[in-house]
């Protein structure tokens, strides 16, 4: 897969960030060596290998159905720059 | 003008009936103070890790069996993400390519008949926060309650071909995962909702039709009518030479159209990928045993019992097994009295006159459910009569009062002693002397007076019974 310009303002755009010209063309030339050492990864054979997706065998990490939290509003508006009401107020987004 | 049929496919999200959320130990309870049901981890604090919680594997597994699936073994948890302010992860916990159930069928019943619909899949994921608009700031307001709250999602095939069918088989999942105490499944909260996803093509063709997608639609009637306009829309679109465009439309319920969505500036791309901070969940066969050996009577099979053992009216199966209260109070009360059809001739009209006079539905009933069968079993056993039995179980209704005590307290127990009747019908002939004398002569129809005046005067508590043997009897002997 070719790392274009394009792609990479694709990118800017779905992670809500604004890249400089500069910090454009880095991005560009990193993204395209780390997709070429995947690629050499892609040069194995890996017939019949399940994918891993977890380095770590543990399974099944569960706790029980059980309510221990209560009301902590004050610390979870704590770190918004305006409430109403109990609510965090953000620039207008429902129509 | 060509003939076109609808093709149809569901999204459906039901909220699962646990205690606490799917990854954190806050409450999941409907209609907290705003962000009242927080903490760091639904909030999506940095550094918080999620831990799983055992009860949405059960229900999710409970409600796959139910609808006939495929158990998926070796489960993940991948993340979907996108920015928008309900989400404060940036992503959301769902499953992407291990969904835990797959391959499934529910069986419908329509006016045309029996039809089998596909289920796709079913994973598990996340709910997120709701966004209100603030007019008075002109911004939105983020309440993160509902965050984390955890999900099953049913995915169908698109193997509905008209509203009636998409209507049947949202009833029939509303009643299998109630009845599997899964979901509560009530639309008007939000705990059970519907993606459509709509196309239509000409009859007899192969290929589908470009689809649209209706989102969130708030009841089924509502449903219906969005599905019954968006067929219509698509084909008037077509039929006008243009091209269905595949959008996200939403359903005005008060002005009854369909409208466009404004589009996101770019096609959806969830980047998915595996959920590392969650383990895999590995499902034994044994698992699945214990869970299915759990599974209780279903609604087909209770009704078709109701009908078949017990003898009742399909109609009157019909309106209890719909609903999983009446169920409660039905099988509670024929247990106690042993008479399944005054039970359920209570509950039809009784009941439901009452429910229906207070506003409220079956859910919201108050009393003891053993108060109605206890009332029953008085009446039949001739301790009080039917209508003393009426207006105690209003008692009950309102007030949740203990029927026997209540009895007691208020003297209501029949009177069927001929004693106590004797005199009184002796005193209502002294009083009547022309009805009585028009009687003797032939008047037939007078009987029925001397009767009302006889329950009147021992005010309603006698065996009505009782009065007209031992009115007739008097009677007799003055002939």
């Amino acid at each position: 897969m070719e790392i274009t310009a394009e792609l990479v303002e694709y990118l800017e755009k779905l992670g809500r960030i604004r890249l400089s010209e500069d910090e454009k063309d880095r991005t560009q030339s990193e993204l395209a060596s780390i997709l070429g050492y995947i690629d050499k990864l892609g040069e194995l054979d890996t017939t019949g290998v399940e994918p891993l997706s977890h380095a770590i065998g543990h399974v099944n990490v569960m706790r029980e159905d059980e309510v221990t939290n209560g009301d902590m509003q004050e610390q979870i508006l704590a770190n918004s720059a305006e409430t109403k009401d109990g609510a965090i107020l953000v620039p207008k987004t429902v129509e | 003008m060509t003939d076109y049929e609808m093709v149809i496919g569901l999204e459906v999200h039901c909220e699962l009936s646990t205690a606490s959320k799917i990854f954190c130990s806050c409450s999941t309870k409907f209609g907290g103070a705003p962000n009242t049901h927080v903490c760091e981890v639904c909030s999506g604090m940095p550094g918080t890790l999620p831990t799983l919680n055992r009860q949405v594997v059960e229900f999710a597994v409970k409600a796959g069996l139910a609808l006939n699936c495929d158990i998926t073994r070796k489960n993940k948890f991948d993340r979907k993400n996108y920015f928008y302010p309900d989400l404060p992860k940036a992503y959301q916990i769902s499953q992407l390519y291990y969904p835990i159930c797959r391959n499934g069928h529910v069986d419908i019943k329509t006016s045309a008949g029996m039809k089998s619909i596909g289920i796709h899949e079913i994973h598990m994921e996340e709910d997120a926060g709701k966004l209100v608009h603030d007019p008075l700031s002109g911004k939105t307001m983020v309440d993160f309650n509902r965050c984390g709250v955890p999900l099953i999602e049913i995915v169908s095939e698109p193997d509905f071909r008209s509203a009636e069918e998409v209507t049947a088989y949202l009833e029939k999942l509303r009643d299998t995962l109630q009845y599997l105490g899964v979901s509560d499944c009530k639309m008007q909260e939000g705990s059970m909702r519907a993606d459509v996803n709509l196309s239509v093509r000409p009859r007899g063709q192969k290929e589908f039709g470009t689809r649209t997608e209706m989102k969130n639609i708030a009841s089924l009637k509502a449903i219906a009518r969005a599905i019954e306009y968006e067929c219509e829309r698509q084909i008037d679109v077509i039929e006008a030479g243009d091209k269905v465009v595949q959008e996200t439309r939403r359903w005005d319920d008060e002005k009854e159209y369909t409208y466009a969505m404004r589009s996101k500036e770019d096609a959806q791309d969830y980047k998915y990928f595996p959920d590392p901070d969650l383990m895999p969940i590995e499902i034994s066969e044994e698992y699945i045993e214990k869970v299915r050996s759990e599974i209780p009577e279903l609604a087909d099979a209770k009704r078709t019992r109701y009908v078949e053992e017990l003898g009742l009216p399909e109609y009157d199966a019909d309106i209890i097994t719909g609903s999983t209260t009446l169920v409660k109070v039905f099988e509670t009360t024929c247990e106690i009295c042993g008479a399944p059809k005054d039970a359920s001739n209570w509950v039809m009209t009784d009941l439901l006159k009452l429910c229906n006079d207070s506003h409220i539905t079956p859910e919201d009933i108050s009393f003891r459910f053993e108060s109605l069968g206890e009332i029953i079993k008085m009446v039949n056993d001739g301790k009080i009569n039917r209508k003393t039995g009426r207006e105690v179980f209003a008692r009950v209704f309102a007030d949740n009062v203990d029927p026997a005590q209540y009895v007691e307290e208020n003297g209501l127990a029949q009177v069927s002693d001929l004693s106590a009747i004797e005199p009184a019908i002796k005193e209502v002939l002294a009083n009547n002397e022309k009805a009585v004398s028009e009687y003797l002569a032939g008047a037939e129809k007078n009987f029925q007076f001397l009767i009302g005046q006889s329950m009147r005067s021992l005010k309603g508590k006698a065996d009505p019974q009782a009065v007209r043997s031992a009115l007739q009897k008097l009677l007799d002997e003055m002939r």
